[in-house]
């Protein structure tokens, strides 16, 4: 029996027990991690899990069910139960009646990202020593607590629905990162790099080599050190350049997730959130300035949220989210888009089989600008540089943001000055994106990959194009 | 699976890893079965309705000092065999582990609580109605949230003798009222038994905060005196937990803590207890350690941390039994924990936004703050103060001359929270603590009302 064959039982068994509607995902993931901590290896974890899950609709009301079995027998089961759950579904319904899916055609076909190093196939010794030897390196040069840390993906993915689709896809992910934290006067200070949890991406084991964990060991460690002396980031407000590796949380936390269209329409009201977006400005309100244009691209190659198809079944395409600054396009799937008279779906995504599929990110991020960074240093008189993400927080409606980053250099006639510590800056988000007045070219695919959302919790795996960008007015230096 | 326990499983898992690795390896098997069901609603209509029943066996190999771990959801026979042999060849592969702390030996555990067979039993109806019921309670507001149901049943062994197996049922509501304008309320509870939970109750409830909270205003940030409402207080046990209480960043000195000394105020004592604790909890972790109510400060005094055997082996001092799946990187956190109650009558219902007349006492001694319901989206600044920023969220209000006199805006703050408990900072605590869940796992934090001296709002709604 195949994996097809399994997900084509469970769909047929939810139409015969009533659903209107029914797709079903049979996943097969393997996950690895290793973790060292100040030369000696501290964990190394190796999953495998892999069941079906299938979404019924009954009625105009849905239900899911999961099941770690491909057996023929169970997957019926599971088809069965899904419309069971949706049944119950009904009895308590949408009173504008149920929303049904935007029409697809039959999408058939295979997808795989690319891989040129297999990341499960080098061997362990070699990914440990990589590991150990980093951390021993920043102990060396004075971290107290000297990290590092890769993890890997490696999932497939058969999708099948009621309409026709017929879709399967492999997706190898990776990425590593290390971590210094020296302990001083009542506070810790911390350097990461290549960013606070590691470059990611839907790449095999050369974007961990790219990446050069071993040659930033010193000088992350030197720099933690260094920050324990340095004096605080002063408060107020003032014109502050940020790093492309904390600008892309920015736009993953006030951006991404206020383009979800669940959100939007209320569906996560009691625990993410909804948005300060209005569907009836959709193409006419402004979000930032000319300068901000803000791609929906799931297309990008080797970026985290990159895919074949979405999680039920919709053709990974590139869409505008903001274009010179004006808000244009959402995350969406084909129920939401239904809710919502759009016509474009391809952002439903699943955490594993045992998950409903829900709206989630892709590739959410910016195009690039026409300045550099040190162009954007040169041009500033007085301000601050900061870079590195260390704490975030943003509110129900994704507009009160603030969040903390590792480093901060003041800037003072066009140049660099002292190093500064604690940096924070906060803000609400159109009026934030509305002072970007300066953007790099410089654009690096930065992933995320633990994006929490969803009742029960799932983790998603996002990726956000960004460059540094300078902001004006900007309110900074808040401390507890 | 079949009919095989989850006890039986982990014996076969054990003798197959056994039997590969030698009999000189130190082998441990964790097998956890989890049948959980959430039904969620939103605008007052049930949108995502799931359930999954998933069991996962943990396997973790020693051998000539070298660890590996590994864990799955396939439990087949030919699936069991290519993961053992896939660890026993990860373990000979791995980089040296020096600080491997050895396995524990036979140690017998608490028994567990009773399984609400109302749980197990749950049927995708039975959570229907109870949503139904909170949905209708709320009226004209519209309704959000859900209802969950979860049975755990979990198992241990090891190549040391330890055997002990246990389970624990979970149910549990969070969800808001709303009205036109966008103002909301909360109700939160998590418990061992479903029917302690009335949705209908709690709907009332939550409705009315959310016509209290309509028409808020913005105030100026600043500290403000502020009671906590128990769905805001755990929140700060929550990250308390996580950063304070975590032994392996005590071990780090990332951790406030100083045991022995009186880092709190003197009416603070704060417990983690999975087995006596109202909601769920094992009575072992995933090293087979058991689990006893551990002191975490009394009286203001801190006692004691959270460590697997690692981190203890580290500190010098025994496991107490909060090895979890991640701990190894992440390290421990109290899973259940509890801020005991002051002393009083049982609460009654109260008109108004607080929740009930325990949180009303604790208002009326307020001269100028804030009634502060929820938080919402804190994240640590810095773990050695436990400094966190976040928001308030479903409902503030501003209390004068022991009032509550109008609805308030959102704010922002910046706060330690170890140092909000500091001596002297806690002005009151109410005698009712309720259970509220955790969105990961079947955790939960038991907490009554709190009132703090202090608390520092950074920035208003509008920035």
């Amino acid at each position: 029996m195949t994996h097809f064959d399994a997900a084509d039982a469970a769909v047929e068994a939810a139409l015969a027990a009533g659903a209107t509607y029914a797709d079903a995902r049979v996943m097969h993931r393997r996950y690895e991690s290793m973790s060292a901590r100040n030369g000696d290896v501290e964990d190394l974890t190796q999953r495998e899990s892999a069941g079906i899950g299938v979404r019924a609709l009954v009625g105009g009301s849905w239900g899911f069910f999961g099941v770690p079995d491909l057996d023929d027998a169970v997957a019926r089961r599971a088809g069965a139960r899904a419309a069971e759950i949706a049944a119950a579904s009904a009895t308590v319904p949408n009173r504008r009646g149920g929303p049904g899916l935007i029409p697809a055609e039959p999408e058939v076909g295979s997808w795989a990202s690319e891989c040129r190093i297999d990341p499960l196939s080098v061997p362990l010794s070699e990914k440990g020593d990589l590991l150990t030897s980093a951390t021993a390196e920043m102990r060396k040069q004075g971290a107290d607590i000297a990290v590092g840390s890769y993890d890997i993906w490696d999932t497939r993915k058969w999708f099948v629905s009621s309409e026709g689709h017929r879709i399967d896809q492999h997706v190898r992910e990776c990425g590593g990162a290390i971590t210094s934290t020296v302990i001083g006067d009542g506070e810790t200070q911390v350097r990461s790099y290549p960013s606070r949890r590691g470059q990611f991406g839907t790449r095999g084991w050369e974007l961990v080599e790219e990446t050069d964990l071993g040659a930033h060991a010193a000088r992350i460690a030197e720099e933690a050190r260094a920050l324990t002396r340095a004096p605080q980031c002063p408060a107020g407000e003032t014109t502050v350049i940020i790093g492309g590796e904390q600008l892309a949380l920015q736009i993953h936390e006030s951006v991404g997730h206020a383009i979800e269209l669940d959100r939007i329409l209320g569906w996560e009201a009691a625990y993410a959130g909804t948005s300060w977006l209005d569907l009836s400005r959709l193409g006419s309100l402004r979000f930032g300035s000319e300068l901000m244009n803000i791609v929906i691209d799931p297309t990008y190659p080797g970026a985290l949220g990159s895919f074949g198809w979405d999680d039920e079944g919709t053709r990974a395409h590139k869409r505008d989210a903001v274009r010179n600054g004006v808000w244009t396009g959402v995350l969406a799937g084909r129920e939401s888009a239904a809710v919502a008279g759009l016509d474009y779906g391809g952002s439903v995504r699943a955490d594993g089989w045992a998950r409903l599929p829900m709206v989630r990110m892709t590739n959410v991020g910016l195009e690039p600008g026409p300045h550099t960074l040190e162009e954007m240093i040169a041009a500033t008189d007085d301000g601050i540089y900061m870079d590195m993400n260390r704490s975030w927080s943003i509110d129900d409606r994704r507009l009160n943001f603030q969040f903390g980053c590792q480093i901060a250099y003041e800037i003072k006639n066009g140049r660099l000055g002292r190093m500064l510590k604690n940096p924070t800056y906060t803000g609400i988000g159109p009026r934030f994106w509305a002072s970007m007045d300066m953007l790099s070219s410089d654009i690096v695919a930065w992933g995320t990959p633990n994006c929490g959302k969803g009742q029960p919790g799932q983790t998603g795996h996002t990726g956000h194009p960004s460059a540094p960008a300078r902001f004006t007015n900007v309110r900074v230096g808040v401390r507890g | 699976m079949s009919d095989q326990t989850e006890l039986e499983l982990a014996a076969r898992v054990l003798e197959l890893a056994r039997a590969s690795a030698g009999p000189s390896a130190d082998v441990d098997v964790s097998v956890n079965r989890v049948a959980l069901a959430l039904t969620r609603f939103a605008n007052s209509y049930i949108h995502q309705n799931v359930a999954d029943t998933t069991t996962e066996v943990q396997l973790r190999i020693h051998s000539e000092g070298r660890t590996a771990s590994a864990s799955s959801t396939l439990v087949g026979a030919d699936a069991l065999g290519e993961m053992v042999e896939r660890t026993v060849a990860a373990a000979k592969a791995s980089p040296a582990d020096p600080g491997w702390p050895g396995l524990i030996g036979p140690a017998p555990v608490l028994p567990s609580h009773d399984v609400d067979e109302a749980i197990v039993d749950a049927s995708p109806a039975d959570r229907a109605s109870r949503v139904r019921d909170y949905i209708e309670a709320v009226g004209d507001l519209t309704a959000a949230g859900y209802f969950r149901t979860r049975y755990w049943s979990s198992a241990y062994a090891n190549s040391a003798g330890q055997a002990v197996s246990g389970a624990c049922t979970e149910a549990a509501l969070d969800a808001i009222a709303k009205t036109a304008s966008l103002s909301d309320g909360v109700a939160r509870q998590a418990s061992r038994r479903i029917a302690d939970i009335d949705c209908a109750v709690h709907g009332a409830r939550a409705a009315a905060k959310a016509r209290a909270w309509d028409g808020a205003v913005e105030i100026e940030p600043g500290a403000y005196e502020v009671v906590l409402e128990p769905t805001a207080v755990a929140d700060v046990l929550y990250c308390l937990g996580n950063f304070g209480f975590n032994g392996k960043l005590v071990n780090e000195h990332q951790s406030f803590l100083e045991f022995g000394s009186q880092q709190m105020d003197g009416s603070v004592t704060l417990v983690d207890d999975a087995v006596s604790a109202v909601a769920a909890g094992l009575p072992f972790d995933t090293e087979g350690t058991p689990r006893r109510r551990l002191v975490l400060v009394e009286n203001g005094v801190s006692r004691d941390a959270a460590y697997d055997r690692r981190s203890a082996v580290e500190a010098g001092v025994a496991a107490n039994g909060y090895a979890a799946a991640e701990s190894a990187v992440f390290g421990m956190s109290p899973g259940n924990i509890r801020l005991e109650p002051a002393a009083g009558p049982a609460p009654t219902e109260v008109d108004g936004p607080a929740s009930n007349s325990s949180v009303l006492e604790l208002v009326a001694r307020v001269g100028r703050g804030l009634l502060v319901t929820d938080h919402f989206y804190t994240r640590c600044l810095d773990p050695r103060r436990v400094l966190m920023t976040g928001l308030t969220r479903n409902g503030t209000w501003l209390i004068e001359n022991g009032e509550i006199v109008r609805p308030v805006k959102n704010m922002r703050f910046t706060q330690s929270y170890s140092e909000s408990l500091g001596p002297g900072n806690v002005l009151g605590i109410g005698s009712d603590a309720i259970a509220t869940p955790y969105n990961y796992g079947a955790n939960s934090a038991t907490a009554p009302g709190l009132h703090l001296a202090a608390w520092n709002f950074t920035g208003g709604a509008s920035g």
